[in-house]
């Protein structure tokens, strides 16, 4: 069941990179840009073991919030959004739990496929975690006006 | 040492360059909130100004950041051109706007630090993570690779050319002399690939030990070592397990062939390629990290090699024939060595590696390349001119076209470890061609030999 409105879902679906961020120990604001991978109620992130020190934030401070603000990174679109949640890190299985998502990333980087069969150059690469974000609230800026009040929205229906 | 860290000023220099900037800030309600503005930054001044984004709160009692980001869509592929930087500091309110004070600085940018070092530099924050994990569950986590990929990296299995050039010519060169034993030829060839697995492992085992891996932040698929021990791939003690298991395997069949094709020449020759091997990294000598590894090599996968495997097939009768084609595979195995480390000379001078890329510069250097390859190609052309190897083995000029573009592909790339990559596969190809045009010399010496006994083949 779609948690998001939907032209905020449009964007998640057509963003190359968002800005993922996270809460620090000491209270500050730490962004990272990553890939949001979405499957229709929540929104998912990997990260290598390499750059994991936002996986450490998010085992502190669970609290996040994911905006996608460059126009080139969805093709054009005007439209802004940012939406604030709670994350899990999965970290079960490093070596290839990940790997269910691949599907939904391949779509937006096809390269990563063929990355993955070249695992042996780069190994700690591809030990990763994944990060799944449970929205909680969504900002939309339409054009991305972001000088007007934003439509807010509830995420409800995403337990 | 590059940091991504950065100067407050630097980074609201670079926060300038970005066509707007995301806002990111911790709510009342303790989530972190990012919403898109457009900044007008004065590095000098350390502020960035802006006005805050409409029917948002945005605190003045606690630290704010501003984060540029840029990628550039590359359809069918993803992207490219990755750099952020953000920089935080807290805001005080001037009229409408707030202007934000920087105080720290951080971020990435692909063209000034290259992903592969980023992510090499970056391997510790993988250990502590998996440090963590482990405590956490309270058994270990490690990464993982497949057997074979494993087996493949930690030993380094691709270089094997290194060996298979020399014994096989050695042995290709008995046989145009009459002298050939497949049973010989085969215990020759995979004792000969043992030792230099034994030695590709061992080598991983000294430079970790004496923190050359370590050190190395800018390995590339040729140079920096399989780094398995560095990843936590393979833990220390099973690399050196393995090292001296190749190394007893190595020596076991070294026995074998001793007892079937025992020579003076052949136990002369085994004993010093096993001295030679293991005082490549090891200590005392460490002969790598005196600038004499070049020599080593040659020494090793040249006439070692290659003589060897002949007088397995003789019984112990030596010609001059075998000894002068192995100069030119010395050289140029010993090139792919002098080559490999050029990209790593940084890490290897901090480790107390003194090789020859350590120890002269980009000019010396590469005029040392070019004496050489020069050097390995006059003994080949004197060589036949003299009558001792057969005319067809000119054929191994052909692969001078590939050793020119090592060439001119070393001063461009002197500085660009990944730009170096592809002049390191080429000069690796330089001697595996060069071998294989030598084989194939020997074969058409063996076919005339067999089919035309009266063509001349060498001039006398």
């Amino acid at each position: 069941m779609s948690a998001l409105p939907e032209p905020v879902e449009e964007l998640l679906e057509a963003a190359l990179v968002a800005e993922l961020t996270v809460v620090r120990a000491d209270g500050r604001p730490v962004t990272y840009p990553l890939i949001p991978l979405y499957d229709g109620e929540r929104i998912y992130m990997t990260s290598s073991v390499l750059f994991s020190r936002k996986l450490e934030h998010i085992r502190g401070n669970s609290r996040v919030a994911v905006s996608i603000t460059d126009p080139v990174a969805v093709g054009g679109r005007k439209d802004r959004a940012t939406i604030q949640g709670d994350a899990r890190v999965i970290d079960e299985d490093p070596h290839g739990g990940w790997e269910r998502l691949l599907p939904i990333w391949e779509r937006k980087e096809p390269a990563i496929v063929a990355f993955l069969k070249q695992r042996v150059a780069l190994p700690l690469f591809f030990e990763r975690a994944l990060i799944e974000v449970t929205p909680r609230r969504a900002f939309l800026w339409p054009n991305g006006l972001t000088g007007a009040a934003p439509r807010v929205s509830n995420a409800e229906g995403v337990r | 040492m590059r940091r991504l860290s950065l100067d407050p000023v630097r980074g609201l220099e670079k926060l300038a360059r970005y066509p707007f900037h995301v806002l990111s800030w911790v709510d009342a309600g303790g989530y972190p909130m990012s919403v898109a503005i457009g900044a007008s930054i004065s590095p000098g001044a350390r502020t960035a100004t802006f006005v805050p984004p409409a029917g948002l709160p945005v605190p003045t009692d606690r630290e704010i950041s501003l984060t540029g980001s840029h990628i550039r869509p590359q359809p069918g592929y993803g992207y490219d051109e990755r750099r952020h930087v953000t920089a935080w500091g807290r805001a005080v309110r001037q009229g409408e706007a707030l202007v934000l004070t920087a105080t720290s600085a951080w971020g990435w940018d692909e063209q000034e630090l290259p992903f592969f070092e980023y992510s090499e530099r970056s391997v510790g924050q993988s250990r502590r993570y998996f440090d963590a994990l482990s405590a956490e569950r309270g058994t270990p986590v490690k990464p993982r690779l497949s057997p074979g990929w494993l087996i493949l990296r930690a030993t380094r299995l691709p270089f094997l050319s290194a060996t298979i050039v020399p014994v096989v010519l050695g042995i290709a060169i008995a046989a145009a002399h009459g002298a050939f034993d497949l049973v010989t030829a085969v215990l020759t060839l995979i004792g000969a690939s043992f030792a230099q697995l034994g030695l590709n492992v061992a080598n991983d085992v000294f430079d970790s030990m004496q923190g050359a891996d370590e050190a190395n932040v800018t390995p590339t698929r040729y140079s920096g070592g399989s780094r398995v021990i560095q990843y936590g791939l393979v833990t220390f003690r099973r690399m050196a397990a393995t090292a001296a298991t190749f190394y007893v395997a190595a020596a076991a069949i070294g026995l074998v062939l001793l007892a079937l094709r025992g020579s003076f020449a052949l136990l002369t020759i085994g004993v010093v390629g096993f001295v030679i091997s293991l005082a490549y990294t090891a200590p005392p000598l460490k002969l790598v990290y005196r600038g004499l590894g070049e020599i080593a090599v040659a020494v090793g996968f040249g006439p070692l090699m290659l003589v060897g495997a002949y007088v397995v097939q003789t019984g112990g009768a030596l010609s001059w024939e075998p000894v002068v084609a192995s100069i030119p595979i010395a050289l140029l195995v010993a090139l792919i060595l002098y080559v490999n480390e050029i990209p790593d000379r940084r890490g290897d001078e901090h480790a107390g590696k003194r090789t020859l890329p350590v120890r002269f510069g980009r000019d010396a250097v590469i005029l040392g390349y070019d004496l050489t390859v020069v050097a390995a190609y006059a003994a080949l052309v004197i060589g036949v001119a003299l009558g001792v190897l057969p005319i067809p083995t000119l054929l191994a000029l052909l692969t001078i076209p590939l050793a020119y573009r090592v060439h001119a592909g070393l001063r461009p790339n002197y500085d660009n470890p990944y730009g170096l990559m592809a002049v390191m596969a080429v000069n690796i190809q330089v001697h595996l061609f060069a071998g294989v045009l030598l084989l194939a010399a020997y074969l058409i010496v063996l076919v005339v030999g067999a089919l035309a006994p009266g063509v001349p083949l060498f001039i006398r």
